[in-house]
């Protein structure tokens, strides 16, 4: 079952966009065992970045002005995916720009940017490993409150966040749930971290 | 069929993107008119590939639809810091590698590698080239002790210490003396924790990381077994950041050795710093006070790492033979407050630590790579508003060279944005010019005998570093060697 899984990543960087196809054929709700995880840390990386290690070459058409590869899910999902739950997320843009995207149930906030190729610069430089707070999100109070509480991994990166409020997460961290329909995030103005490399 | 059928939607979708943006900009009949007359192309030159650089491409790319950009390296291989300072045993941080790689294959920028900026062209000639330059070739210089011993055998920049344990071909050479128990750490921020954690981290742990085969085969045989980090204030004023404290008090077979004196009434000031401090003091004074408790610790470990605060090193104290490092003698320092500040004043009283090896780890400088740079030598910056170098038209900056060496990868993302948004807006009110003619630069520096790596002679390395690094059970064994790195980029071109 690994390899199989690992076939359909490689033809995932092949084709992108056949990927939710192939995806439902095989009945594979994740792709966990392709995940690149350097430690053990609960983080999540979204499985289209695995393709970078299975191919370097990356076709330009897939790649859109920020250097991200184009995964427009939300396109082909919607009519070839039913089985998948999906519910509203509005991010808020640095610019105040209001992005309502669909999310999957079982996704992180993290995934839900990339997968919507929102277009947040340098959002997610890590890839969800917990090495930086590029995907600090600020929720509405009653949405935090609801949160599981975060590991001190996460307070530590939280911690060199810019513009860190009360009710600040790293979007890498939150999985997407039902009671979030409809909810809004907020990018804040400054994205970088504050850490020796 | 799913491939034709998957090619359809993704045209269908490029179109409905192309025809979104489209409709954006015609909104206002200025901006449909400036779609019309500027198929211009402005191209923008940036030095240096390590974040700021690739941050910067990135956001001139996304943000001006006219722009491409050429990053110019002088390593045959990109990334910077991210390939050279990032830690071994961080490979997550690394992953930003992913982002800069589909940048560099997106087709609107473009790497080129193995150019010494200065040498095979200058700034000025690049200047009449390209719409805008924009320097980010970092800080390549160190900030000195200035204290009798500083160049005995033994003493060593951790800059370059980073450098050998990382692969970076300068730095091969520097072969450190690990055969003494105890290693001096001066500074306190992360390069200095990278630096004693790398130092004390067990080898069967080292050895999985992408670290460089000599510094492994070297750290194995390594005698140290104690490192201290040493800072002239007090503990409220280190610069390190808690998830390298954390790793650092979590090391496998390491324990910490903190004075509680040292952190002393620190329980009662916590309460009242920012968030980030806080949490830091806390993680502190936490270890601290819980280590003579931790017997069974004491048990398991054979290493340990201590901070020493209120230090200054007045003297680097050579052995009977005068050729090596014994040890440091410190001034002990007060804290004293002045203009909002603390600073460190001598109290007269003396300390001597006895040690095999000093690294020094206080900050790096930025160099002026070119005359005509305008450059604050007090700062170790290029003059600039914005990342707009002072008196000389179409040059910028971003990253360390434009802010200061402080110790931040990420931050240059913001940095870079701003470089990037000064640039658009000076090619949008006319500023900059257009400068034709693609191949220029190739051409003068292929005729200056300069053979430039590319991003795909990149991947020819890229792809042998992997290789070598699985027969190692490791991600990556890099090549320090300037000539084999060209070998192996170039070995296509030379088999036809």
């Amino acid at each position: 079952m690994h390899s199989s899984i690992q076939n359909l990543c490689k033809l995932h960087s092949r084709f992108v966009l056949g990927f939710k196809v192939i995806q439902s054929l095989s009945q594979q709700k994740t792709f966990s065992s392709c995940q690149f995880k350097p430690f053990s840390l609960q983080s999540r990386i979204p499985c289209w970045r695995s393709s970078f290690h299975n191919s370097n070459k990356v076709s330009n058409l897939n790649v859109n002005s920020l250097g991200r590869k184009l995964v427009p899910r939300s396109v082909c999902t919607t009519s070839l995916l039913s089985k998948e739950e999906k519910i509203t997320v509005n991010y808020i843009n640095r610019d105040g720009t209001k992005m309502p995207v669909k999310a999957v149930v079982g996704d992180s906030l993290l995934d839900v940017a990339i997968d919507n190729d929102l277009d947040i610069e340098g959002y997610g430089a890590c890839e969800g490993t917990l090495a930086c707070s590029t995907c600090h999100l600020i929720f509405e109070e009653k949405q935090f409150d609801s949160l599981p509480g975060a590991s001190d991994e996460e307070m530590d990166m939280l911690d060199l966040a810019w513009g860190v409020t009360d009710t600040s997460r790293l979007g890498c961290q939150i999985t997407v749930t039902k009671d979030m329909d409809g909810m809004t995030v907020t990018v804040p103005e400054s994205v970088a971290d504050a850490r020796d490399v | 069929m799913f491939i034709v059928f998957t090619m359809k939607l993704v045209t269908s979708f490029r179109c409905c993107r192309i025809l979104q943006s489209f409709q954006r900009r015609s909104i206002l009949g200025f901006h449909l008119q400036r779609l019309y007359s500027s198929q211009q192309q402005f191209r923008v030159c940036v030095v240096g590939s390590g974040p700021a650089g690739f941050y910067t491409a990135q956001s001139l790319v996304k943000n001006n639809k006219n722009i491409t950009v050429d990053i110019l390296e002088k390593l045959p291989v990109p990334f910077g810091l991210v390939r050279y300072g990032v830690a071994p045993d961080h490979p997550e941080v690394k992953n930003v590698i992913n982002q800069f790689t589909a940048l560099a294959q997106g087709g609107r920028c473009q790497f080129f590698g193995n150019i010494d900026i200065g040498n095979d062209v200058t700034v000025s000639e690049l200047l009449d080239m390209y719409s805008a330059v924009v320097l980010s070739y970092g800080a390549a210089s160190d900030k000195k002790l200035n204290i009798p011993g500083e160049n005995l055998k033994g003493v060593y920049s951790a800059r370059n210490f980073v450098g050998w344990y990382n692969g970076l071909p300068q730095d091969m050479e520097l072969n450190p003396n690990l055969d003494t128990e105890t290693a001096m750490v001066i500074g306190q921020g992360n390069v200095a924790l990278d630096v004693a954690r790398i130092l004390l981290t067990p080898i069967e742990i080292l050895k999985k990381t992408d670290i460089s085969y000599h510094a492994q085969e070297a750290l194995s045989r390594s005698k140290v077994k104690r490192v201290y980090l040493v800072g002239r204030r007090g503990p409220l004023q280190v610069s390190f950041t808690i998830k390298e404290l954390r790793e650092m008090v979590k090391l496998p077979g390491t324990r910490p050795l903190l004075q509680t004196a040292d952190f002393k009434g620190l329980d009662k000031v916590i309460p009242g710093l920012p968030r980030g401090k806080k949490r830091l003091i806390e993680l502190l004074y936490k270890t601290a006070n819980e280590e003579p408790r931790n017997a069974d610790r004491i048990e398991t470990t054979n290493r340990e790492w201590g901070l020493k605060f209120l230090r200054s090193p007045l003297e680097i104290i050579a052995d009977k033979s005068g050729g090596c490092v014994a040890g440091v003698r410190f001034a002990i320092n007060h804290i004293q407050e002045k203009g909002g500040q603390e600073i460190a004043l001598p109290s007269g009283e003396e300390e001597f630590i006895k040690c095999g090896i000093v690294l020094k780890s206080i900050g790096y400088k930025s160099v002026q790579l070119d005359p005509i740079i305008p450059f604050d030598t007090a700062q170790g910056v290029i003059k600039n508003d914005k990342g707009r170098v002072d008196k000389v038209r179409g040059l910028y900056c971003s990253g360390w060279v434009k802010r200061g060496p402080v110790g931040v990868i990420l931050s240059s993302l913001n940095d870079s944005i701003e470089t990037a948004k000064t640039i658009i807006t000076d090619i949008e009110d006319g500023t900059l010019s257009e400068k034709t003619s693609e191949t220029s630069l190739l051409d003068l520096l292929t005729s200056r005998g300069v053979k430039t790596v590319t991003f795909e002679d990149w991947l020819n390395i890229d792809r042998e570093e992997r290789l070598r690094g699985q027969s190692r059970d490791k991600p990556r064994e890099k090549i320090s060697d300037i000539n084999e790195m060209l070998d192996v980029a170039f070995k296509d071109k030379k088999d036809t």
